[in-house]
């Protein structure tokens, strides 16, 4: 899940900053020219810096910039290589091995080619070539994350760096005398972000064993892999193997795959996305034991657990097998005792919502932040980046909060799958809890129904919103079909804003675009109090027109 | 819309189920819909399991009314989708008990046989006999343990392939994909020597034995496997499901009241044109369906039905000559053309050749199959001249076509002569089609076949 995310003013509940903001960032922006404020570091020489950011992935930096720009002198330290999981390991090369094997997967479907009346003929890849593609894209980027930081005026700590005292950190790097030091800081975030996480008894081998870390390489492309988890990364990788024929064996614990999602987007996805390719599944098993193979040679032997009975129920003989069991916090060696602190039992820094650290007590340990994967709040690229920018908010004194509820997220397969805030189920659940169960209402519609998505010849998908009929307010958006990460932020943006149905149901949306599918959504739904508009795909209000003018 | 695809159940046999409550999410040209329930009661029997595709009208359920009678809900549920389309609906519980096993509903449709993959399951039951013997004995693995691919699998499923008689060529004795396929190609069953399955006999589209060499590749027609009958003496063995449908449909042809009328038709003039156009990919069958269809044209009665309570006539918008082809491991199917009186050769021609190539692959849906009115059967390429076939339940006609053999003839004054003469026998249901009218249609067929420039338009 990758993104940039771009701050605007909305976002500091109404108070002004005391210097302008970047217009819009990208990770590449090397060449934007940067107002700095005039105001002078804060720490004025008690400090060496006013912030310290530990870890330079993409909270880390996009803590950094925003910090920048509020006028505070700041440093990171990155004991491994900037830009993080994200651009090295992450959201950047997965999306370019989907673009390339998506591109693959299409020029492949002859039906769907044959129904627009092409041919394609012979369609081939060259597996370094595509895994040249990630590496280099990765390498890139980072180049470009690094010089960002570097033209503003970041300075760049190589270590890895751990806690000392309130405001001291200790950085260094295993086995170098030429790198390290000690530096002290006014407040400290800490951004060490995660790693992929291996249930014990996994031996990872890296080759025919391996994690998302190895499998981004794309090494190799084995006949059959088996991947153990149905999450997003488990589905991005069985979109881009299948698409470079691989078979596929799913090993999922619950019984369900893709548990995560919203059950009725999980069914369409499957019908889609996993019942018409070479993949089969394992659901309500664990994999108790994995044993490596030899390329070519020997396969590789997993033995499935039941999840309830605890039996060995099956033993699978495969090519690879690649653990996408979600990612465990990177949090080891901070120190964090030094300020009465320490990491949950899964080794998450605890948090309040302005991402002040926590001690043992529940007190708030003054001017020490976390931000990103290592909180487990929402681990997502950009709602670290959004938690870095609300951490610099507070420790500019600007207290803010950051929603998460409007954090929009996605998956890459093809096609895409995307949602912010709640599930149906959750919200129903939620709803009934808070006593307005009854006012839970679903507007849905399908792809089918979008001229845009039919001539591209891409009807399958749907997108669903669950809202409250007495308020307007959006509780949650799901969408899965084409373009899906890019259409879901009209939604997050409505729900950051605060904006109910009834204020954004009279926005015009081009057309024929499949932006018009979040449209039919919104005009399909019955809000109290609030005329209908006629469910005409084709007709539309009229622009500016006021809600009062319009008949019921 | 004209038909659904059942995409989900959400209640299973048994639930209780109230008016009101979305009780399954079927597929339409548009989108998913939660379907609801009109009644309250209790889910019996389901006849269309997820991805089922069902006509609309069609029961795709039985709910009953109370606890009592769910198991006759079920049992509807197992008649219904087993007699598809046949005259009669499944009646008391107790017999038909047995049919609710019958694994994917949706499988014998009216003109018995249907490729569909999951009629074909059933892993523990293996191949027909005589495909199995010639089939390699599994080597590489020695823990006996079956190991195939996601793939594999899938197509094993769709292909009615039991994984036990495959052997794997991948890592560690692996079936692969490849290793099915290939396997499907051994064990051709057109040693369909002993009793051919009733009406619509073997008998494959091209070559009714007249012309040359026939058009299109016959799905049947395969050099015979050597049948090791020493492997099947003395043994019993059930009949699968295809065999169980066309064994259902053949009993329930009893009640039809059937008589035959018999013809002899000059193909000579046919047997040119078919010469001719076979560069151009026309079939012998395509022009056999073709005349069939513009003779039945002109005589709506031949394609029409008796209604299900015997009362009265229902006939037919479109004409749809039924064609019967031999599958290679022992099934029957009949792909439909469509409007045969009105379709160009051509097209028709090709249409076949699609619908043989996918009903080789089991890829046609129940209306490619179950929508035809009129019936063709061939056994010319055999050899055979004479032989009468079963009229399919719900049908009113059937022809069986033999052979076209050079004959002396002699005419009006005393000449002799040589002509290719085949013999076509027309058998009816005599509820509704009577002799003179049967007579009537064979006449005007063959006077169609005889002047054979009508058919190619």
């Amino acid at each position: 899940m990758s993104g940039r995310q771009s701050l605007r003013q909305g976002q500091f509940l109404g108070q002004s900053l005391p210097c302008a903001v970047l217009e819009a960032r990208s990770v590449k922006s090397r060449t934007r020219q940067i107002k700095l404020c005039a105001q002078a570091a804060k720490a004025g020489g008690k400090y060496d810096y006013d912030l310290l950011i530990i870890g330079c992935g993409v909270g880390g930096h996009g803590a950094a910039l925003h910090a920048v720009e509020s006028g505070l002198k700041v440093a990171v330290v990155e004991g491994h290589d900037i830009g993080g999981t994200c651009v090295n390991r992450g959201c950047v090369p997965s999306k370019a091995l989907l673009a390339a094997s998506g591109r693959v997967r299409d020029m492949k479907n002859t039906m769907h080619l044959k129904s627009m009346g092409i041919q394609v003929d012979n369609v081939r890849y060259d597996r370094q070539p595509i895994a040249d593609h990630a590496n280099n894209l990765a390498a890139s980027i980072q180049g470009n994350l690094k010089r960002s930081l570097e033209a503003i005026g970041v300075d760049i700590l190589i270590g890895q760096a751990k806690l000392t005292g309130p405001n001291t950190v200790k950085y260094s790097l295993p086995g170098r005398v030429d790198v390290g030091g000690t530096v002290t800081a006014g407040d400290i975030m800490i951004a060490t972000g995660s790693v992929p996480f291996v249930p014990p008894g996994i031996p990872i081998d890296g080759k025919t064993v391996f994690t998302s870390d190895h499998a981004l390489k794309l090494e190799w492309v084995p006949d059959w892999v088996a991947i153990i988890g149905s999450g997003y990364i488990g589905l991005e990788f069985s979109d881009v193997y299948t698409a470079l024929g691989s078979e596929v064996t799913f090993i999922e614990a619950v019984d369900n795959l893709m548990p995560g999602f919203d059950k009725e987007i999980a069914r369409l996805a499957q019908r889609v996305l996993i019942n018409p390719r070479k993949i089969d599944w394992h659901t309500g098993v664990l994999a108790s034991k994995v044993t490596p193979g030899v390329p070519g040679v020997k396969p590789v032997e997993i033995e499935l657990t039941d999840f309830k009975t605890k039996e060995v129920v099956d033993k699978l003989e495969v090519d690879a097998c690649l653990v996408a069991t979600g990612r465990a916090p990177y949090t080891q060696g901070l120190n964090l005792a030094s300020v009465g602190a320490e990491v949950d039992r899964r080794g998450f820094v605890p948090v309040n919502e302005r991402m002040q650290v926590l001690d043992t007590k529940g007190k708030v340990v003054p001017h020490l932040y976390c931000i990103g994967d290592a909180n487990g709040k929402y681990m997502l690229a950009h709602a670290a980046s959004a938690q870095g920018i609300s951490a610099v908010e507070n420790i500019c004194e600007r207290p803010h909060v950051l929603n998460h509820a409007s954090v929009p997220a996605a998956c890459f397969t093809h096609p895409e799958v995307s949602f912010v805030g709640m599930t149906e189920e959750a919200a129903r659940e939620a709803a009934e809890k808070a006593g307005y169960g009854d006012k839970v209402s679903i507007s849905k519609t399908s792809f089918k129904a979008n001229s845009k998505a039919l001539a591209e010849g891409e009807g399958d998908g749907m997108a669903k919103m669950i809202y409250r009929r007495d308020t307007g307010e959006i509780l949650g958006v799901h969408i899965f079909g084409l373009h899906a990460a890019d259409l879901i932020h009209e939604a997050s943006n409505a729900i950051s804003m605060g904006s109910s149905i009834g204020d954004i149901k009279f926005n015009v949306h081009a057309h024929p675009t499949l932006s018009e599918v979040l449209d039919e959504l919104f005009k399909q739904a019955h809000v109290e109090g609030i005329p209908d508009i006629a469910l005409q795909s084709k007709v539309k209000p009229e622009k500016g027109v006021k809600r009062e003018a319009v008949a019921a | 819309m004209t038909e659904g695809k059942v995409v989900s159940w959400l209640k299973s046999p048994g639930d209780q189920v109230k008016k009101g409550e979305a009780v399954v999410v079927v597929e339409s040209d548009k989108a998913d819909m939660d379907v609801e329930s009109f009644s309250s009661g209790y889910l019996g029997g389901i006849v269309i399991e997820e991805g089922g595709v069902a006509a609309v009208g069609s029961p795709i359920a039985f709910i009953a009314e109370s606890e009592a009678e769910i198991e006759e809900a079920k049992s509807k549920a197992g008649g219904s989708a087993s007699s598809n389309g046949a005259a009669t609906p499944a009646e008391a519980p107790p017999a038909e008990k047995v049919e609710e096993k019958q694994p994917q509903p949706a499988e014998a449709s009216a003109s018995a046989a249907k490729p569909a993959p999951a009629a074909l399951e059933k892993p523990p039951s293996p191949p027909p006999p005589p495909a199995q013997a010639p089939a390699p004995v599994p080597q590489q693995r020695t823990d006996g343990r079956i190991v195939a691919t996601p793939y594999a699998k899938k197509l094993a499923k769709d292909l009615g392939v039991d994984l036990k008689s495959i052997s794997g060529s991948g890592p560690a004795g692996r079936i692969t994909a490849s290793d099915v396929e290939a396997s499907r190609g051994n064990g051709v069953a057109s040693s369909k020597a002993a009793p051919p399955p009733p009406p619509p006999q073997t008998a494959s589209a091209p070559a009714s034995a007249p012309a040359s060499a026939p058009a299109a590749p016959a799905p049947a027609a395969p050099a015979p496997v050597p049948t090791t009958v020493s492997e099947l003496k003395g043994t019993t063995k059930p009949f699968n499901s295809m065999q169980s449908a066309v064994a259902k449909n053949m009993v329930e042809s009893l009640k039809v009241p059937e008589f035959r009328v018999s013809y002899t038709i000059i193909t000579d003039k046919l047997d040119a044109l078919a010469k001719r156009l076979k560069p151009k990919g026309v079939t012998m069958t395509g022009l056999l369906a073709k005349a069939a269809g513009l003779a039945l044209a002109q005589h709506p009665l031949l394609y029409a039905a008796c209604t299900r309570d015997g009362n009265g006539i229902t006939y037919a918008s479109h004409v749809n000559v039924a064609v019967a082809v031999s599958m290679p491991d022992g099934g029957l199917i009949t792909p439909v053309l469509k409007d045969a009186d009105s379709t160009d050769i051509y097209q028709i021609s090709r249409n076949w050749a699609d619908l043989v190539k996918r009903a080789r692959g089991k890829q046609l849906s129940p209306d490619e199959y179950s929508s035809g009115n009129f019936t063709i059967s061939n056994m010319g390429m055999f050899g055979a001249d004479k032989f009468d076939a079963i009229l399919p339940p719900g049908t009113a006609g059937i022809i069986a076509v033999g052979a076209s053999k050079p004959t002396v003839t002699a005419d009006a004054s005393g000449r002799i002569g040589v002509e290719r003469q085949m013999t076509v026998n027309l058998t009816c249901d005599h509820r509704i089609v009577y002799g003179t009218d049967a007579a009537e249609f064979m006449k005007t067929l063959k006077s169609v076949i005889e002047n054979p420039d009508q058919l190619t338009f």
